[in-house]
């Protein structure tokens, strides 16, 4: 077995290893990673959104397991000092020696901070890593205590901008310094530049362009930066993003051919001078370039990956793609090909519209006719597009200007014409080096059934994303072509969406499946879109499970959760989590009269399993008596409020937390809903209740209460977003209203709020445009809908119990009164359990 | 538990040699489902009532051998009449017991017509 050894872990080391573990030879060698950053490889490109709330954890790119399911030795906060190229070894900083058959360089490159005078003072920062982000973090906030708020960034490239919003985003003045004319210089012209400083000055933030800096002014700490015209700016912490310099150290320690002004040379095999030597990424100076693109890295992965395992024919391009598409400071930007291309036989279509902040331009040959490169700026929507155009080499349309100006004849026909008369190898995803090909045989050859499938096999859209449109409509055309469905309705009964539906049946006033199905659907229906139609019935008729139980889902039918051996579980409900001694006593003596398994659920309930179909009804009519009703745990619908003891009784509440639990759970109580519900509310930012684990969380604030919704536990865990601050009771429970029915109006069957969310257009801000400041006009209809449903809640149990045409499908049998005999049961601890699957 | 299996076997009109009275029309829900007993055999009969047509087969989910499939949801794919399952959704032909979402065990299924209102299953003896 052959050991590799790769020295640096970030996206384009781990990339490496992750195209090595797909390799077919991958068996055959052993892997050894080492990494000095004290966690595994993290997402960089997206490294702002650290202050955006995401964590280390969330950007990292593989599982904790990872590496160890796929027998990979990492060795994180391990820095190797010294390569041993004569006795094919490497050694770390503690002096441990690994050897290696192949070692592959992926060290990357740390920041460049220019030589001013002065850049060694405190509050002077870097822009890389988690741990610089980190610092910036904590250097921010005591500025704050201080009163002190100005910060600018040096470099007003792409980097330098992402540092600057997230600076920004943490309460401070932003100032971007740029030595340069422009902004973004190496992607954008100056027409470019205006419109991106135009939108982004809107957004508070201030440029300074065309300002060398001489030296930084302050004694111990930064005070202020001078440049060598003279002028000053005064300012409290200092950001440096003027560009990268590849990690060459050890490299040139062991003699390896380095460039002039750093990188480690490499030829197309991404071979270095010495024969058994890589080097990929950021550090690898190719076609005397450094690369600072995450797309070429993956490119020189790949290629690293396929020389080891010898696949000789795979090599480095000789030109690589530079174009990039991005969203900076909520402004779209993209630069493709030969953007900044000026000369005599290039012809230039510029498009310019102030108002609207756009701002668009082509290049384009004049003698072959075709796109040799172009920038968007504020509407990059046309990216893919004209991407494809420019990297395929396409003949453009008759009158080009269309290409940004759209297509002004009213036939909706794309600039592109169909996504599916691109040639075969036109690349979609850069990132991740996937063709149109790829993607459309994955659906033609069975492996993969929609969007969802194709991403997790392909990979296509993992990196920036922006390519997933195209991917969509690939897929879907694919789809289409092979005769399947592509749009999302229900199932083959209706060809509609859960919101058209909902619409029809409001609109209709239909009370019965059979009348939709007649005059909107087709067949027997089915499993799938039967409980919808009840769920949506329900949400419009404040109707109960009881109505139309064939329709039902099985567990709404029997008002029960079925179980592992198609027994039942029994949930009353327990509003808050807070019950009496004497209830709990209730509750015990029914679970040992018909002896159930007892259980605490997570939602601060009891519940009771084992229950045999027949045995429902009795036990709900003990609960009842004992002053219970139906919990709901068995429906698509309001589950539990849950709540931590709040100020009635804890020395740090700040407000009471388990009343309003109450007050919620009774008011969405029985509320019927695409998916199930879940809400918490705490009574102080201690979060005992975990309420921004759910639906709808509520933590109580100085001065009021902080309202978060759309978040969930489960799968994808997802923290709820902040909706509303410091808002009273009333307001919680009207922006609620509006919420909740605005979701069951619009979300997909089985579509909880977080997902819901994440698919919403514009997201947690749109959200908040129509909840709060009413932006579609439908507030007072959302209120007054929910108004008719919370004050028609019928328990369904109780009504069950008092009816006795309900009551029959509680028999096992039909034609006998005994029960299911093929029922096992075996103890567990003191309790009993279903006899295990064989 | 395979043996549960064992005493659910496909049967066509032709070879039944006995229509066991499972219930009355009435007991059954329409479009739905309900389980009858018969010997040591529980049964799911289903009623279409939309296109005016009965059928039964084995209680039993092959997939975790629980008694559950007259508990299930009726419905039809592309035609063919069906029955989901009420554990894991898994979804079988009620025309030729065939599993249709992967490849389980096909269930039995058995005839069912209806004489004066009464519903009789037919079994072989």
């Amino acid at each position: 077995m052959k050991k590799v050894v790769v020295i640096g872990n970030g996206m384009v080391g781990y990339k490496f290893c992750e195209k090595f573990v797909a390799s077919e030879k991958f068996h055959n060698y052993k892997l050894t990673v080492f990494g000095e950053e004290p966690r595994r490889a993290y997402d960089r490109v997206h490294l702002s959104e650290y202050y955006a709330g995401k964590s280390a954890e969330d950007l990292s790119l593989s599982s904790t397991t990872w590496y160890e399911e796929n027998n990979i030795d990492l060795h994180i906060s391990e820095m190797i000092t010294k390569i041993n190229k004569k006795e094919k070894a490497v050694i770390n900083h503690r002096g441990e020696k690994y050897s290696y058959d192949y070692l592959v360089l992926a060290t990357g490159s740390s920041a460049f901070v220019p030589p001013i005078p002065g850049v060694e003072k405190e509050g002077v920062f870097v822009y890389r890593t988690i741990e610089d982000l980190e610092a910036i973090k904590y250097y921010a906030k005591k500025l704050k205590s201080e009163g002190k708020n100005q910060a600018a960034v040096l470099g007003g490239g792409l980097l330098g901008l992402e540092a600057a919003n997230a600076v920004k985003e943490l309460g401070l003045q932003a100032h971007v310094v740029e030595f340069a004319p422009r902004l973004m210089p190496r992607q954008l012209d100056q027409g470019g530049s205006d419109m991106l400083k135009a939108k982004i000055e809107e957004l508070g933030l201030h440029i300074h362009l065309g300002k060398q800096t001489k030296n930084i002014e302050g004694d111990h700490v930064i005070e202020g930066l001078k440049y060598v015209d003279g002028s000053e700016l005064k300012v409290d912490m200092l950001v440096v993003s003027a560009g990268i310099r590849p990690r060459d150290e050890i490299a040139k320690e062991c003699k390896l051919a380095t460039g002039i002004r750093g990188g480690i040379i490499v030829d197309n095999t991404m071979k270095t001078s010495d024969d058994h030597i890589y080097a990929i990424g950021e550090v690898a100076l190719y076609n005397k370039m450094i690369y600072g693109l995450v797309a070429p890295g993956y490119d020189m992965a790949d290629v690293a990956v396929s020389q080891i395992t010898g696949n000789t024919k795979n090599i480095m391009k000789a030109d690589i793609d530079m174009s990039t598409q991005l969203k900076l400071i909520g402004t779209e930007v993209a630069s493709f090909g030969n953007a900044l291309h000026e000369g005599e036989n290039v012809d230039t279509i510029i498009y310019k519209n102030k108002r609207k902040g756009i701002y668009k331009r082509i290049n384009i040959s004049k003698e072959s006719s075709k796109l040799l490169g172009g920038i968007l700026v504020g509407d990059s929507s046309d990216y893919n597009s004209l991407f494809q155009i420019y990297n395929t080499a396409m003949t453009l349309p008759e009158n080009p200007e269309d290409l940004i100006l759209g297509n002004r004849n009213d036939d909706n026909s794309s600039l592109l014409g169909d996504v599916m008369d691109l040639p075969d190898d036109a690349q979609i995803c850069s990132c991740e080096s996937v063709s149109k090909n790829v993607i459309c045989s994955a659906i033609q050859d069975g492996s993969c059934n929609d969007l969802g499938d194709v991403i997790s096999c392909t990979k296509a859209g993992t990196g920036c994303g922006g390519c997933k449109p195209m991917v969509k409509d690939l897929v879907d055309a694919t789809l289409k072509s092979l005769g399947r469905k592509v749009n999302d309705i229900i199932c083959e009964h209706f060809e509609y969406n859960r919101q058209e539906l909902f619409d029809i049946i409001k609109l209709k006033g239909y009370r019965k499946y059979n009348q939709i199905l007649d005059n909107y659907g087709k067949g027997d229906g089915c499993e799938v879109c039967k409980p919808v139609i009840a769920s949506i019935m329900a949400s419009i008729y404040a109707d109960t499970a009881n109505e139309e139980t064939t329709i039902q889902d099985s567990n709404d039918r029997f008002l029960a959760n079925i179980q592992r051996n198609g027994t039942y579980s029994v949930v009353p409900r327990i509003p808050g989590g807070e019950i009496t001694p004497e209830k709990l006593i209730a509750l015990g003596k029914i679970g040992k009269k018909y002896d159930l398994y007892t259980k605490i659920t997570g939602g601060q309930r009891v519940d009771f399993f084992g229950a045999r179909l027949d045995q429902l009804p009795k036990i709900w009519e003990d609960l009842i008596n004992y002053g219970f009703e139906s919990g709901h745990a068995y429906g698509k619908s309001l589950r539990t409020v849950k709540s931590c003891v709040g100020s009635t009784w804890c020395r740090y509440g700040m407000d009471e937390s388990v009343s309003f639990a109450i007050e919620l759970e009774e008011r969405y109580k029985g509320l019927r809903s695409p998916h199930k519900i879940k809400g918490g509310v705490s009574g102080c930012i201690r979060e005992c209740a975990e309420a921004r684990c759910k639906d709808f969380g509520v933590i109580a604030v100085e001065g009021g209460w902080n309202l978060y919704i759309c978040g969930n536990g489960g799968a994808n865990p997802k923290h709820a977003e902040l909706l509303a601050e410091q808002i009273d009771n009333e307001t919680v429970i009207r922006y609620l209203d509006r919420f909740l029915m605005f979701y069951i109006r619009t979300a997909a069957p089985l579509e909880r709020t977080a997902k819901w969310l994440d698919k919403l257009e514009g997201g947690i801000e749109y959200l908040k445009q129509v909840i709060i400041h009413n932006k579609l006009d439908i507030v007072e209809e959302l209120e007054s809908e929910m108004k008719t449903l919370v004050g028609s809640f019928k328990c369904e149990w109780t009504q069950a119990i008092q009816d006795k045409e309900i009551m029959k499908r509680f028999n096992h049998f039909v034609n006998s009164d005994e029960t299911d005999n093929n029922l096992v049961f075996v103890p567990l601890r003191d309790q009993k359990m279903p006899e295990p699957w064989k | 538990m395979e043996e549960i299996l064992e005493i659910y076997k496909t049967t066509t009109i032709e070879n039944v040699t006995i229509w066991f009275e499972a219930g009355k029309v009435s007991d059954f829900l329409k479009n739905s489902g309900a389980c009858i007993k018969y010997k040591n055999k529980q049964i799911a009969i289903f009623n279409f009532e939309r296109k005016n047509a009965w059928y039964a087969c084995q209680n039993v989910c092959p997939h975790k051998m629980e008694m559950v499939l007259s508990r299930g949801m009726t419905g039809d794919q592309n035609g063919v009449p069906k029955i989901a399952c009420p554990m894991h959704k898994k979804t079988f032909s009620l025309d030729t017991g065939k599993n249709l979402d992967g490849d389980l065990t096909p269930i039995a299924i058995y005839p069912v017509k209806i004489e004066d209102d009464n519903v009789f299953v037919g079994f072989v003896e």
